[in-house]
């Protein structure tokens, strides 16, 4: 083994203390070097569908799905919305678009209503067997959609919703409420239960202290579970398939009819505007409620 | 009449039996402290008069009705947290008027009762705050506002000041005691603090394990404790304990071995009852009560005993100075003029307050009663 002496360090010299300006640039480069490439990689088929929704279905034909445009038509968006032939009638997506928003907003209200008033009972208003009652609620968060078809058919069925949006509402509220009223309990459960106290004592009731106490510091949960039930019973699609058919399907049901459409050519451009059209919501509600929803999860109740 | 009255009350949370037989009475008007170390039941004692507790058995009347199975909010009480409870969307004005709300109390009624608590606590400024935007202090008013606008029958207090620090604590507590001269409320106030309680209160109800040691008058809580607990908690620094061997042949008498091992003799100011224990006894006696001798002080005072002891510790506080000195073979602490203090290592003559010692069972650690 070679005896090779250290060279001596050089006064005031801390190896602990490198990266210069230079060292740390080239690691700030090579870090933004490749978050670029995944956040190009990730994006790079909405881009694909956003472009192809305003090519020339010539044009995608002669240059391929993937390439770079040579032409620029909105017709694509004016079908999908309005004239395309979907399961046998030719009215664009737009009243399955429709079928969506009937669905979904009050499929969405009443799940969140009911979680937050759950919520308020599971985590102020305990009763002897209350803790059985929130474990059997959650235990439908990890509940399998798949597993609810059967009962759902035979429910509906039996009450008369079947291919219908008041059956979707049902549904999804049913199936929404495990995770509105976990999300409801574990933020109200950070409440202090002297607010309660204080309130009883005042006189005020079981409604009261949810509408003048618990309600007015709900807002961030309240977002939190109207975003996440939102993007959820519009992205749903297993339901919408089997219990509803044509004119009465959500968005996303008819795109598999529309992907399905047995003529013989693919009309892409249709298709591409099609699929944005139905996810157009979810992504304005991310876009514009994103923020509340991460801080909403991470806030406690009272500071 | 009695605006509170609770007789063989007990508490059970399953298995864990938290109040075992509490009866306690507080008179119109009277301040009742519950004071006790943290677990003794005290606050549970508090929720279940306000009605935040079922009870398991026993009877509470307030204002000589039964409460038992009445709710809170017709218990005609009001309450103040620990935590001040303040309802953080509303403001100072929106809380306390709150309860009125809530009864449907007409709306002039409520200008003219916020208008009066607002200015008996002077918080008329903060009436459009937040209870965020408030100091601890002004919290702490707001929440006694709350319970002031009421006018009920019975104030409960539960550990309202814990959570200030030491010199607004000391300012509030002194507010508290005004407050309560002005209002004449009944109140009845829990709080671990000793201090607090005997500052405040007409009558104290130390309590221990689920159990009331003693329900008196704060001059007879401390120089007469019902027991041994009672005469440690009450007190800082805590009563001295020593056993000794109590004497009744001439002079009443208790003897214990000194420092040096040579057996101590002190004379008593009066004959205390045989105890049970073959005269066994624990001797009490507290710090500000054993002090230097000096003879131009001590000499002639009845009941004044001598003894001297080795100086061990000494820590000066300001006001006072105390020192630890070996005495029965236990630490002993004793208080000082702060200029008149021992040297560590010093031997001192110490003058000990024969009449206000206590002497103890040692086996119940109950007082011995006095000789008439």
């Amino acid at each position: 083994m070679a005896d090779v002496a250290a060279p001596a360090p050089a006064a005031g010299y801390d190896p602990y203390a490198t990266s210069g300006a230079f060292a740390r640039a080239r690691s700030r480069v090579g870090v933004y070097l490749l978050l670029g490439l995944f956040a190009a990689y990730y994006l790079l088929p909405l881009l694909v569908v956003i472009l192809n929704s305003f090519r020339d279905l010539p044009e995608i034909a002669a240059n391929g799905l993937i390439a770079w445009p040579r032409s620029f038509n909105p017709k694509g968006w004016y079908e999908a919305w309005d004239t395309y032939c979907v399961g046998g009638t030719c009215a664009g997506v737009k009243g399955n678009f429709y079928n969506s928003l009937r669905m979904t907003i009050p499929a969405t209200l009443i799940s969140t209503a009911i979680g937050a008033l759950n919520g308020y009972i599971l985590s102020k208003w305990r009763f002897p067997g209350s803790a059985f009652f929130f474990g059997a609620m959650t235990l439908g968060v990890f509940m399998p959609g798949q597993i609810a078809l059967l009962p759902w058919a035979y429910i509906l069925g039996a009450i008369g919703l079947t291919n219908s949006t008041y059956g979707l509402i049902l549904v999804h509220t049913v199936q929404g409420i495990s995770f509105t009223t976990l999300f409801c309990r574990n933020y109200y459960v950070n409440i202090p239960d002297d607010l309660i106290k204080a309130a009883r004592i005042d006189g005020a009731g079981f409604w009261r202290i949810f509408r003048k106490i618990i309600l007015p510091l709900s807002p961030p949960i309240l977002i939190v579970t109207v975003i996440w039930q939102f993007t959820g019973i519009w992205n749903e699609f297993l339901y919408g398939v089997v219990f509803t058919s044509g004119r009465e399907q959500p968005i996303t049901s008819a795109l598999v009819a529309l992907s399905t459409n047995g003529t013989n050519v693919r009309q892409y451009d249709v298709m591409s505007a099609a699929v944005l059209i139905g996810a157009l919501p979810p992504l304005l509600i991310y876009f514009f409620g994103g923020r509340y929803f991460v801080r909403g999860l991470t806030q406690g109740a009272i500071k | 009449m009695s605006s509170l009255s609770i007789r063989n009350l007990f508490k059970r949370f399953g298995a864990v039996e938290v109040l075992k037989g509490i009866d306690l009475e507080a008179h119109t008007g009277e301040f009742v402290a519950l004071v006790g170390p943290s677990g003794c039941g005290k606050s549970t004692l508090l929720a279940m008069i306000a009605g935040l507790e079922t009870v398991t058995a026993g009877d509470i009347y307030i204002a000589d009705r039964l409460v038992n199975r009445v709710p809170p909010k017709d218990r005609d009480i009001a309450m103040v947290f620990q935590s001040y409870a303040l309802y953080p969307t509303m403001t100072v004005k929106d809380n306390i008027t709150f309860g009125m709300e809530s009864r449907r109390v007409p709306k002039a009624e409520q200008a003219a009762a916020l208008a009066r608590v607002a200015g008996l606590l002077q918080i008329e400024p903060l009436l459009k705050r937040k209870p965020a935007q408030l100091s601890g202090g002004q919290r702490q008013r707001v929440a006694m506002g709350r319970a002031l606008v009421r006018d009920p029958a019975l104030f409960l207090f539960d550990e309202p000041l814990s959570n200030l620090d030491a010199k607004l604590r000391v300012e509030m507590r002194t507010e508290i005691k005004k407050l309560h001269a002005r209002v004449g409320k009944t109140t009845i106030y829990v709080t671990h603090d000793q201090v607090e309680a005997m500052t405040l209160a007409s009558r104290i109800a130390v309590m221990h394990k689920g159990e009331v040691q003693q329900f008196a008058e704060p001059r007879t809580v401390y120089d007469r404790p019902a027991n041994m607990f009672v005469a440690s908690f009450m007190g800082s620094p805590a009563m001295n304990f020593i056993p000794a061997d109590l004497s009744s042949n001439g002079a009443p008498s208790v003897t214990f071995p000194g420092g040096d091992g040579a057996p101590v003799t002190l004379p008593l100011a009066s004959a205390a009852l045989a105890s049970a224990n073959g005269g066994k006894v624990v001797f009490g006696i507290r710090p500000e009560h054993i002090t230097r001798y000096r003879p131009e002080r001590g000499a002639g005072r009845p009941g004044i005993a001598t003894v001297s002891a080795l100086v061990e510790i000494v820590e000066p506080t300001g006001a006072e100075t105390m020192g630890q000195v070996r005495l029965g073979g236990r630490e002993i602490v004793a208080r000082f003029e702060p200029d008149d203090a021992p040297q560590v290592g010093e031997t001192v003559q110490l003058a000990i307050d024969m009449n206000k010692a206590c002497l103890f069972d040692p086996a119940t650690e109950r007082l011995l009663p006095r000789a008439a």
